[in-house]
């Protein structure tokens, strides 16, 4: 059934290509049918899982090159419906977050879905090989949203995304050839190929290979300058999915692929510089590096989406974090964060991007400063200072409880970490109040301006109240009640863990 | 030598040489009135049923390939990689003349097909070649073909030049190739590939090793320009320019896939060189293989030649494209680049038949994906008068559908899942580590999947005017029925050989069942 996520997202894909143009309204209409139905199997699936404790079942099995021990293998655990769960949702607000694309709609929405339907290949692919190549149909479709749909320098932040994007599934493959040679060339399965007994010299090198491969795209610092340069040219529904789900597939991918397969990677080098003696200590120093960078580069930006695109690096950072603590709370942590931060990025960039740039035609705090637009446009500020709430971290949603359980792994594991990563989240409440200050309730005198005629601004329209009313509900519905969630993701990493992680 | 034998082995060629001789007559001799299409289509239809008859005669080839009499040293062989790139050259040569039914760059269709379909048996002959002479033979009859194919263009001064360039340095590469032929002969005594191989590694070859290498060298250089290898890449470009469209396809597909059988055929025998004589082993092994470690003997020279091919021609064939803004002379360097992959593959021959399979099929669908880009670019230069970059701003409102093709072929060459290219590259490589999964091989194989990303970005600079750069000029283009529908057939495939490797994997390893 999770299967149909995928089919029914690229048969829309194909569908949107084929509509005859100037009919907008089908092709939007069509759009969010594809997207809702994406989103009820993933519930549907979600909730199939529930019975029997979220353990690993296999949804397809064929054999797909034979000769070369390549299956066409999708299967699911608590980790996989999460994300998936979160896929759903992402491409339902999207899709209402799009709802004013007037150009070329049909093309937008084929592109659109087929970024969604590699996105639930991705995370439901339990074969290397098949993770790889929805992994790079995910690429190109992004290139084309952004320079074409885009704002602000969208060539090059197009461009540079798509570079960024495959230099690090270049190293990706390098990866997976050579664990697929090492092992002796029989099969391509990531249980296989965790089962091969790898020898530890190869892990050493293959897992810092595909890790960071991986991690470019989860905005791993110093690797992240694609992120914010991606997120601000890009169109809204695009920054939503790219900062959504899309960042959300490298740090998958770090944990399914590049943490699982090579888990002797992550062994003591044996000897100790500066206090980092593993690549395993390497990388959550470059997570709580990209965690105070991020807040930090977030504290000075002028441009409204510049803040939540490094704010974005900053969470992610967290995920990183919470992956190398290599135990149970601040891996699940990391998994919960990785749902969390797509619905509070996804909220943030919509309610920038679609509902106060859309109108103003600035995203420039100085200018927003002088429009008062508290008054003006009531329902922006309130939903911004409620998802402004959630990415903070306050008690009440998701990004509280997942935060705080990779704090609490990361102190297990060595207490530094927690220190400096804490730092980030003081830092975190202040970019965030200092944006919603100057952007929604600024003092400074109004522009003179400001009341002539065809300065009004158009009333919120009821796509982008739906959108807003569904990711703030999935916020805050995790927040009040994180086990929904972690009933999947606990057993699952409890499970990987066992599998020799460790 | 049994003439019979002959002609059976070599029916496809002479089906192809008749169906030359035919077009001529009936393009020559019944429709000098008829206008200018029809004579195209009449002439491009009777090339292709050519083609399918030569391919329905290529299964009547004797298995076992053609002896020299009384010695059991092949000349042509059978079966396996002859057979499978003989069909592969056939089916794309009627693709590249499908494309000639909307061309207009020339009066002498009749004389175009036939020369087309009389390089394409040199083309079969090198399939098959296992005989130093018959491969000098096949390589001369299809070159010679190409350069007069280059020239058709009649009218335009560029299509002249790069003529002139291609035949100058043809001719000088054919002059290396065949003065190392000779020093090979000379040291071993023979002709034929397999006893060259195999006398190499005897005491003849061990004290004359220097002339061995500089042999080896020239024979490389020669074959390295057919394939357009770097650093002998230099008429590539220029060619790929200047010829018109459906010329330049056939040089850039059957021409490869032909040169790179030949290369095959060199790798099994350099493999292969114990076969056949199970009893000696242990004797020649015990006492004349590699008397020294210094002496290379033929495989590692060989193999270590290759290497430097290949990592030189990834790298200069990707970082010239980069900067090219024509998207001929960037598809000519991205050619380079695609030889670079592929000599990887030979590099690292397997003694099973899985190196051959990955080759051939790499070799195949890269030579159908750029017969359908050059069928693309062919159509808009005569849209536009230009194939510069900025002649496909706007092709997608323009021309949806050609612009479809061109998305789909060009992030196939570029490598993107899940279309062919990228299928052939990791079907490649993996055989590659198969071989050898550390050291040099590793690095190489890093390089290349490196020098892919690389070649996104100037994949991408065409795609962004046909996709994402506003038109200049948004008339429609129209483009002629039976060229687009080539066009999207090629598309579909691309598609759905990617989508299902296993179903052209499977076709070609049929052919190596016996080995």
């Amino acid at each position: 059934m999770l299967a149909w996520t995928i089919y029914l997202s690229f048969a829309g894909a194909l569908l949107q290509a084929l509509l005859p143009k100037g009919r907008p309204a089908l092709s939007r209409w069509l759009a969010l049918a594809v997207a809702l139905s994406g989103l009820a199997l993933a519930v549907l699936g979600f909730a199939a899982g529930m019975p029997n404790h979220f353990a690993r079942f296999t949804i397809v099995d064929a054999p797909w090159v034979p000769s070369m021990g390549i299956h066409y293998l999708l299967a699911a655990d608590g980790i996989s419906l999460v994300l998936v769960l979160l896929t759903g949702l992402a491409a339902v607000a999207g899709v209402l977050f799009s709802w004013n694309i007037e150009a070329r709609t049909n093309q937008f929405f084929a592109f659109y879905l087929a970024l969604i339907g590699g996105v639930y290949g991705v995370f439901l692919s339990f074969d290397l090989f098949l993770l790889f190549v929805f992994y790079e149909i995910a690429i190109v479709p992004k290139y084309f949203l952004i320079a074409i749909w885009g704002s602000t320098r969208r060539e090059y932040g197009a461009m540079k995304l798509a570079l960024y994007s495959f230099v690090g599934s270049a190293m990706v493959l390098i990866g997976l050839l050579a664990a697929y040679a090492a092992s002796g060339s029989r099969s391509t399965g990531l249980v296989d190929l965790a089962h091969a007994g790898l020898p530890v010299s190869f892990q050493m090198w293959a897992f810092p290979l595909v890790f960071i491969g991986f991690g470019i795209l989860a905005g791993m610092w110093p690797f992240h300058t694609w992120a914010p340069t991606g997120h601000v040219a890009a169109p809204t529904a695009a920054s939503m999915l790219l900062a959504g789900v899309v960042m959300k597939l490298g740090a998958y991918g770090c944990l399914r692929v590049a943490m699982s397969v090579f888990p002797h990677g992550m062994d003591p080098w044996g000897l100790t510089l500066l206090g980092i003696g593993s690549w395993r200590d390497v990388f959550a120093l470059l997570a709580v590096i990209g965690i105070v960078y991020g807040a930090l580069v977030a504290l000075a930006q002028t441009d409204f989406k510049f803040v939540i695109g490094y704010s974005s690096v900053s969470h992610m950072g967290f995920v990183l974090l919470g992956l190398m603590t290599l135990n149970q709370i601040g891996m699940t942590g990391a998994v919960l964060q990785m749902f969390s931060h797509g619905i509070i990025a996804g909220l943030l960039f919509a309610i920038v991007g679609r509902i106060v740039y859309e109108r103003t035609h600035t995203r420039q705090l100085a200018e927003l400063e002088t429009m008062h637009l508290s008054k003006r446009l009531p329902f922006a500020a309130w939903a911004f200072v409620i998802a402004g709430m959630a990415s903070m971290g306050l008690p009440g949603f998701s990004g509280f409880i997942a935060e705080l359980q990779v704090l609490v792994g990361a102190w297990i594991a060595k207490p530094w970490w927690t220190i400096v990563a804490g730092v980030g989240i003081v830092v975190g409440v202040a970019y965030t109040w200092r944006a919603m200050q100057k952007a929604f309730f600024s003092d400074a005198p109004p522009s003179p301006h400001l009341h002539e005629p065809g300065h009004e601004l158009a009333a919120i329209t009821w796509p982008e109240m739906a959108g807003v009313a569904l990711l703030g509900a999935a916020t805050l519905a995790v927040g009040l009640y994180p086990r929904v969630l972690l009933d999947a993701i606990e057993p699952a990493v409890r499970a990987l863990l066992a599998g020799g992680l460790q | 030598m049994n003439y019979l034998e002959l002609f059976r082995a070599t029916l496809p060629e002479t089906a192809l040489e008749i169906a030359a001789l035919l077009v001529l007559v009936v393009d020559l001799g019944f429709l000098r009135k008829a206008a200018l299409t029809v004579r195209a289509g009449t002439a491009a239809l009777l090339g292709v049923a050519g083609c399918a008859a030569a391919l329905w005669m290529v299964p009547m080839e004797p298995l076992g390939g053609l002896s020299y009499p009384g010695t059991g040293e092949l000349l042509l062989a059978g079966g396996g990689t002859a057979t499978a790139a003989q069909i592969g050259i056939l089916a794309l040569t009627a693709l590249t003349l499908l494309l000639l039914i909307e061309a207009v760059f020339t009066r002498h269709v009749g004389e175009y097909v036939a020369v087309v379909l009389m390089a394409a048996a040199g083309g079969l002959l090198i399939a098959a070649a296992q005989d130093l002479l018959v491969i000098f033979i096949g390589l001369e009859l299809l070159s010679l073909g190409l350069y007069i194919l280059t020239a058709f263009a009649k009218k335009s001064g560029a299509s002249a030049e790069a003529a002139m360039k291609y035949y100058l340095f043809g001719g000088m590469s054919a002059a290396f190739l065949l003065f190392g032929f000779s020093y090979l002969y000379g040291i071993t005594g023979t002709t034929n590939l397999h006893q060259i191989v195999l006398a190499l590694y005897g005491w003849n070859a061990y004290h004359a090793a220097p002339l061995l290498y500089a042999a080896l060298v020239m024979v490389a250089a020669g074959l390295g320009f057919k394939v357009a290898a770097a650093p002998f890449h230099l008429w590539v470009a220029d060619t790929y320019e200047g010829a018109p469209a459906p010329a330049a396809a056939f040089i850039a597909s059957v021409s490869k896939v032909a040169s790179f059988a030949l290369l095959i055929s060199i790798g099994t025998a350099a493999v292969h060189l114990f076969d056949g004589m199970p009893g000696k082993v242990e004797v020649v092994a015990g006492i004349h293989l590699n008397p020294q470690p210094v002496y290379l003997g033929f495989r590692n020279a060989w193999s270590e030649l290759l290497v430097v091919l290949a990592a030189v021609s990834m790298v200069v064939g990707n970082l010239a494209a980069l900067a090219q803004v024509n998207v001929r002379r960037l598809l000519a360097y991205s050619a380079v680049a695609h030889a670079g992959y592929i000599l990887l593959g030979l590099a690292f021959f397997s003694y099973s038949s899985r190196s051959a399979e990955t080759i051939l099929y790499y070799v195949l669908t890269y030579g159908l994906t750029t017969i359908g880009a050059f069928g693309v670019v062919g159509v808009v230069e005569r849209a536009t008068g230009s194939s510069r970059l900025d002649a496909f701003l706007g092709l997608h409102k323009r021309s949806p559908l050609l612009a479809v093709v061109l998305l789909v072929l060009f992030l196939s060459l570029a490598g993107i899942p899940p279309l062919v290219g990228f299928w052939a590259k990791f079907n490649l490589f993996a055989a590659v580590l198969g071989v050898q999964n550390t050291g040099v091989a590793l690095v190489l194989v890093a390089l290349a999947v490196a020098m892919s990303a690389v070649s996104l970005y100037y994949y991408l600079q065409v795609l962004k005017r046909v996709y994402v750069l506003p038109a200049v000029d948004e008339t429609a283009i129209t483009v002629h029925p039976t060229t687009l529908t080539v066009l999207l057939l090629i598309a579909v495939a691309v598609v759905l050989l990617g989508c299902f490797p296993a179903l052209l994997q499977g076709w070609i390893a049929g052919f190596y069942g016996g080995m």
